[in-house]
């Protein structure tokens, strides 16, 4: 089968860590090649090599049967491949059509002829399946429609190959379904694909092979057709994984917390969330569902007291602490596992050790007249590790930032838990881990519910909560739907609520 | 009232455009991603490049001398300019640093040349620019008497270039580039735009316009290099903000100030007006800028890179 895309043997080394190691992909005409690993298992550095942003140390590159070298990304268009990042590179205040011309701007005399280009791009569009208003501002469309834009970006330089990074993250589940059949089409008419990503279900639903990168190296290639999303996982991770997380049938207490009507006016002074009315009981997972930007934000800081609501109350515990401040929730029992780990959860150039009691390092055993106890500060980290299983080079005086994603999370989830909390609160507590910590903290979780605490899950991925949560809520445009019994829901309909179809 | 106002537009007109060339080369820094700050220092350059090019060349050249002023002001801003476009390009200098850097080093080497070549701080040149009746049209009545009668050539010079900046900046693909660098360098790096070389001509086209400004004020109203603008290049920035970052909007927030500081600096002559306590018309611009800085920070167009160094993402 003719090759469009060959890479052979190609190694690169960054100080310290092999990121690519011998590895050797083809992609063919016409098909999906799904590129498969955890987070650092070296797809993007791949990718990066492919698209002209780094130079490999070893092997060669072949497009279309010809060797090549690919110096910059321009000389990467000229040759056909693009590529539609992960975080859309669009001008806001442009309209679609100046941003897919940007660069490339068609003339007429010294003007820009754009009447011409938003033709040929309303012509792409309509080709391809695209549904795109070529003189849409960006800040005005969807984020669907900003990834199309970055497609037909790469229509417009005629690209033959096009690499998808994480394509899926920020999209609907309604949204993943209409990018799939886009990709199908493109297909079609002749494109070639390459799909980083490490969701299994996606590459069942279009790939036609995949090769799996483990640690730098190939682990193989298989044809979707001919294995499952088991197999899969297993070379991705070494390992067994189980997908479904074993729990029991959940054991309802009185309700921890009792949100009345919470309103949030958020730093842009826009109504972020609006009357939100629900209650998490102990010996529950309540799952908050929805597409990034709807409302968590407002609904985890109006919680937390990292930004004051503007309507409503929060009681806590029989206690209303809307306005507490946040060390007094922290004290009720509040835990928080935060977004952004690296900006909200750890002080970066802090060791591990301060870290772990950051929220509590004024209070006994940890500070004894305004001085601190080292020894108890370290004899708590050292629990915390041991524990949770953070896997740190120098241990408890690890600094936080030498830390991977993985075991920097697992010492937040720690931190928290140890306080022993009424509520857990744990917004995308998995974000950008791989599938064995994942499994981990998902583990954790569950844990806690079963001891009888309450869990307030807030979360972008729809399987984290369909997989976890006892009863779901999903937040659309700031509002709250009404919170249902996770039986009674499945993905289909839980992705309808998400993209703001009331049923 | 009327004949108050017919009486000082010239003078508005001839104080709004050094302020409204310095602004707009602002613009051009800024909508391609460097903030400028140093503007004043630039407008002192230019003024002290045409002084001295002006007192040299007068005897040679007559009249003609002021034009030559003029250009070599120009060039000598953009090329000054080049110390804070490399500052802040290429070694991801604090803009604002370096900046002031240009505003403390305009200053002291102008003057310390000034001193160096007439002895004292100060170059005074002989003849300025003239002041000319626009042909027929200064006879168009009411706007005839406000716009065409005793202009300066260079305001003529200034508003062409404009209207030429407008339509570079929205129409073609060179002002496209320009401001998708001062929004989102990125995309336009990914695009196949060379960010930095755009950058460099941002600042370097405000370098000359701020050059080009600081000599119209020489040639125009002052007639002498002092070492000093007396902050019209903050009032610049300013009205750059004043007017959103845009070639019509600082064409008006120029012209408001221009009037607003006429006005004051007239007020004592003129009856109707000296009434009104002196501090107050000349605070009056100063105060207006402050509440509409405050009212637009909120839904501020400033480009959203502005400010930031640009260096490629490798991830």
């Amino acid at each position: 089968m003719e090759s469009v895309v060959e890479m052979k043997h190609i190694r690169k080394e960054f100080p310290g860590i092999v990121a690519n190691d011998d590895i050797s992909i083809s992609l063919h005409k016409g098909e999906i090649l799904a590129l498969l690993g955890e987070n650092g298992a070296g797809k993007s550095t791949l990718m990066s090599i492919l698209f002209g942003l780094y130079a490999p140390d070893e092997g060669s590159i072949f497009i279309q049967g010809k060797e090549t070298v690919i110096q910059n990304p321009t000389q990467a268009n000229s040759l056909g491949i693009g590529m539609v990042h992960q975080h859309f590179k669009l001008v806001h205040n442009f309209t679609i059509t100046e941003n897919i011309i940007l660069g490339m701007e068609p003339k007429k005399g010294f003007s820009i002829d754009t009447a011409s280009a938003a033709k040929k791009i309303r012509d792409l569009s309509e080709h391809y399946g695209l549904n795109v208003d070529p003189e849409a501002k960006i800040e005005d469309v969807s984020v669907g429609m900003q990834q199309r834009v970055e497609i037909l970006k790469m229509l417009y330089r005629d690209a033959e190959v096009l690499i998808f990074d994480e394509p899926t993250a920020v999209l609907t589940p309604q949204e993943i379904q209409d990018l799939m059949l886009i990709m199908k089409n493109l297909i079609s008419e002749g494109k070639s694909i390459i799909l980083i990503t490490h969701k299994l279900k996606e590459i069942m639903a279009v790939a036609d092979r995949c090769t799996v990168i483990r640690r730098g190296k190939v682990v193989g290639t298989v044809k979707v057709s001919e294995t499952s999303q088991g197999a899969m996982a297993e070379m991705m991770v070494g390992r067994t994984v189980s997908f479904t997380v074993d729990k029991k049938t959940a054991s309802f207490g009185e309700p921890i917390l009792t949100v009345e009507n919470l309103s949030v006016i958020n730093s842009r002074k826009v109504l972020g969330l609006s009357k939100a009315s629900f209650t998490v009981k102990k010996g529950e997972i309540l799952g908050i569902a929805g597409v990034d930007g709807n409302g968590q934000s407002e609904l985890v800081e109006a919680l937390t007291g990292l930004y004051p609501l503007s309507e409503g109350t929060i009681t806590l515990g029989g206690v209303d602490i809307s306005r507490a401040s946040i060390r007094e929730r922290i004290h009720r029992g509040l835990a928080h596992i935060p977004e952004d780990r690296q900006r909200r959860g750890l002080v970066l150039e802090y060791s591990l050790e301060d870290n772990l009691i950051l929220e509590v390092y004024a209070s006994p055993p940890f500070s004894r007249c305004g001085f601190l106890d080292r020894e108890e500060i370290r004899a708590n980290a050292e629990k915390i590790i041991s524990e949770f299983d953070v896997r740190a080079g120098q241990g408890a005086q690890t600094p936080a930032r030498s830390l991977s994603g993985g075991n920097q999370q697992k010492a937040i989830v720690g931190r928290e838990i140890s306080h022993d909390p009424d509520l857990l609160l744990a917004v995308q507590p998995t974000r950008g881990l791989d599938v064995g910590s994942i499994e981990y903290i998902h583990r954790r979780l569950v844990e806690q519910r079963d001891s009888g605490k309450a869990v307030l899950l807030v979360s972008l991925e729809l399987d984290e909560i369909l997989d976890l949560a006892d009863r779901i809520g999903v937040l659309y445009h700031g509002e709250l739907s009404e919170i249902y019994d996770a039986k009674v829901l499945d993905e289909h309909s839980v992705g309808l609520m998400m993209a703001g179809v009331q049923q | 009232m009327w004949t108050i106002i017919v009486q000082i537009f010239p003078y508005a007109i001839a104080f709004t455009v050094p302020l409204l060339i310095t602004s707009l080369g602002g613009l051009f820094s800024e909508r391609s991603g460097v903030v400028n700050i140093g503007l004043e220092g630039l407008m002192v350059m230019g003024s002290f490049i045409a002084a001295y090019t002006i007192s040299v060349l007068y005897p040679v050249l007559g009249d003609s001398a002021v034009w030559a002023g003029l250009a070599l002001a120009m060039i000598g801003g953009a090329l000054f300019s080049l110390l804070h476009a490399f500052a802040s390009i290429n070694l991801n200098a604090d803009q604002v640093i370096s900046g002031t850097a240009i505003n403390m080093i305009a200053g002291a080497i102008t003057v310390y040349f000034a001193r160096t070549i007439t002895g004292s701080g100060n170059i005074h040149i002989v003849s300025g620019l003239g002041r000319w009746d626009v042909p027929l049209l200064h006879r168009i009545p009411v706007i005839g008497s406000l716009l065409f009668t005793q202009t300066y050539g260079t305001t003529w010079l200034v508003l062409a270039i404009l209207l030429l900046s407008w339509y570079l900046i929205y129409k073609t693909p060179f002002g496209l580039r320009l401001r998708s660098c001062g929004e989102h360098p990125h995309a336009a790096d990914a695009a196949g735009i060379n960010v930095f070389a755009i950058r460099y001509i941002g600042v370097m086209v405000s370098g000359a316009f701020a050059g080009l400004g600081g000599a119209v004020i020489l040639v125009t109203y002052s007639g002498e290099f002092n070492g000093s603008v007396a902050g019209l290049g903050f009032l610049a920035l300013a009205s750059l903000i004043f007017g959103q970052w845009k070639p019509l909007g600082i064409l008006g927030a120029t012209f408001f100030f221009g009037f607003a500081s006429t006005l004051a600096n007239v007020s004592q002559v003129i009856p109707e007006l000296a009434r009104i306590p002196g501090f107050i018309l000349k605070a009056f611009p100063y105060v207006v800028t402050l509440g509409a800085l405050i009212l637009f920070s909120k839904s501020s167009q400033a480009p959203r890179a502005a400010g930031q160094p640009f260096s490629h993402d490798k991830r």
